[in-house]
């Protein structure tokens, strides 16, 4: 059994631990602590979102959701446009 | 008039702009596509005197420039996030989702691609996302084209604002069909938001006058080679055209019409040639 998941992450490989939840994903991907409801810990707005297998994950519900190989996810953020 | 009180403290607005239940002063939306940095996009920005600003959602980038949804709030400008780039009314219900989410808004600009080339709408798909989105209780500000058709039929499935194209978005044409316009708003009981191919002040200026509720405008300013200028241009384009609208203009006659009266001239004297 492999203690580690190999996922895709905005469309490239990417490696985690298993068990690893939404959370901790974002947390190491955006490096903004964050508090279990997904709200930065500085009080600051996040202005990110995720889904998983085409589907928006609701930043409330990232520490419970966890991750598991092949998971297809997008974590996307606001940007200069339009 | 001009207002600079920030949004959070509300002031009597005259002929206030109001969309999806809201009320604004300024009826020049920005976009903030284009920009060669956030610095000068600011500029551009504040001169503007917009109060709502539109931005594209991507993918989260750790090595990414500084958050420009950051800079937005701290302007106290309404962020209206955009489904830019999307093909298929599935990719632009997805981002629309996404922005809600990572934003906290359920305001969402619609565009939904038919080709890289023109970016012209996808009527099908547009129609499509629009529908579905107005049930998930989103406020569909629809970028659509200049088909009076097609504006009618978004509106009735419950977009909160109706957004012809004048003419490709970059292109800095104009309005190509300020005909179509002029149908699309004396049809409209939604805002109707004069939304791409504005090139310079005069664009936004006859859009106004054709009586749009306001115009969205990105490239202009942000690609022009002083974009803060430009966006204090746009402002006053805007104005400008909202004022003469609302003042009646005259029509157009085929022939003359002296403005000077004819009583009272000297008396018509022969000239050197009829001598």
């Amino acid at each position: 059994m492999s203690n580690s998941h190999t996922l895709r992450l905005n469309g490239a490989a990417h490696e985690i631990h298993a068990g690893a939840t939404l959370l901790e994903l974002i947390v190491a991907f955006t490096g903004h602590p964050l508090r279990s409801d997904g709200s930065r810990v500085d009080g600051g707005r996040l202005g990110v979102a995720a889904a998983v297998g085409g589907i928006v994950v609701p930043r409330g519900r990232w520490a419970v959701y966890t991750v598991d190989d092949s998971d297809e996810i997008e974590i996307v953020t606001a940007v200069q446009g339009g | 008039m001009s207002i600079t009180a920030p949004m959070s403290a509300p002031v009597s607005i005259a002929d206030p702009f109001v969309v999806a239940g809201e009320s604004f002063s300024s009826r020049l939306i920005m976009g903030t596509g284009g920009a060669t940095s956030l610095a000068l996009l600011e500029d551009a920005l504040v001169a503007s005197k917009t109060e709502i600003t539109t931005v594209a959602i991507r993918r989260f980038s750790p090595e990414g420039r500084d958050s420009v949804f950051a800079m937005l709030e701290r302007l106290g400008v309404r962020v209206l996030p955009n489904t830019a780039g999307c093909y298929t009314a599935r990719d632009a219900i997805l981002t629309a989702q996404l922005a809600r989410e990572a934003l906290e808004t359920n305001w969402v600009k619609l565009e939904v691609i038919a080709d890289e080339e023109t970016l012209l709408p996808d009527p099908v798909e547009l129609f499509r996302a629009s529908e579905e989105l107005v049930a998930d209780g989103f406020r569909v500000f629809a970028y659509t084209n200049d088909d009076p058709a097609l504006a009618r039929r978004l509106e009735d499935v419950g977009v909160s604002a109706v957004m012809p194209a004048g003419s490709p978005i970059g292109s800095g044409l104009g309005i190509l069909n300020p005909h179509n316009i002029e149908t699309i708003v004396s049809r409209a009981s939604v805002p109707v938001v004069l939304d791409a191919g504005v090139g310079t002040a005069s664009d936004a200026a006859l859009a106004m006058e054709l009586g749009v509720d306001a115009v969205l405008l990105a490239s202009a300013v942000t690609r022009a080679q002083d974009p803060a200028a430009m966006a204090r241009a746009m402002r006053a384009g805007v104005e400008a055209g909202r004022l003469a609208r609302a003042a009646g203009r005259i029509p157009r006659r085929r022939l003359a019409w002296a403005s000077s009266t004819s009583q009272g001239r000297i008396a018509a004297r022969p000239s050197e040639a009829d001598l």
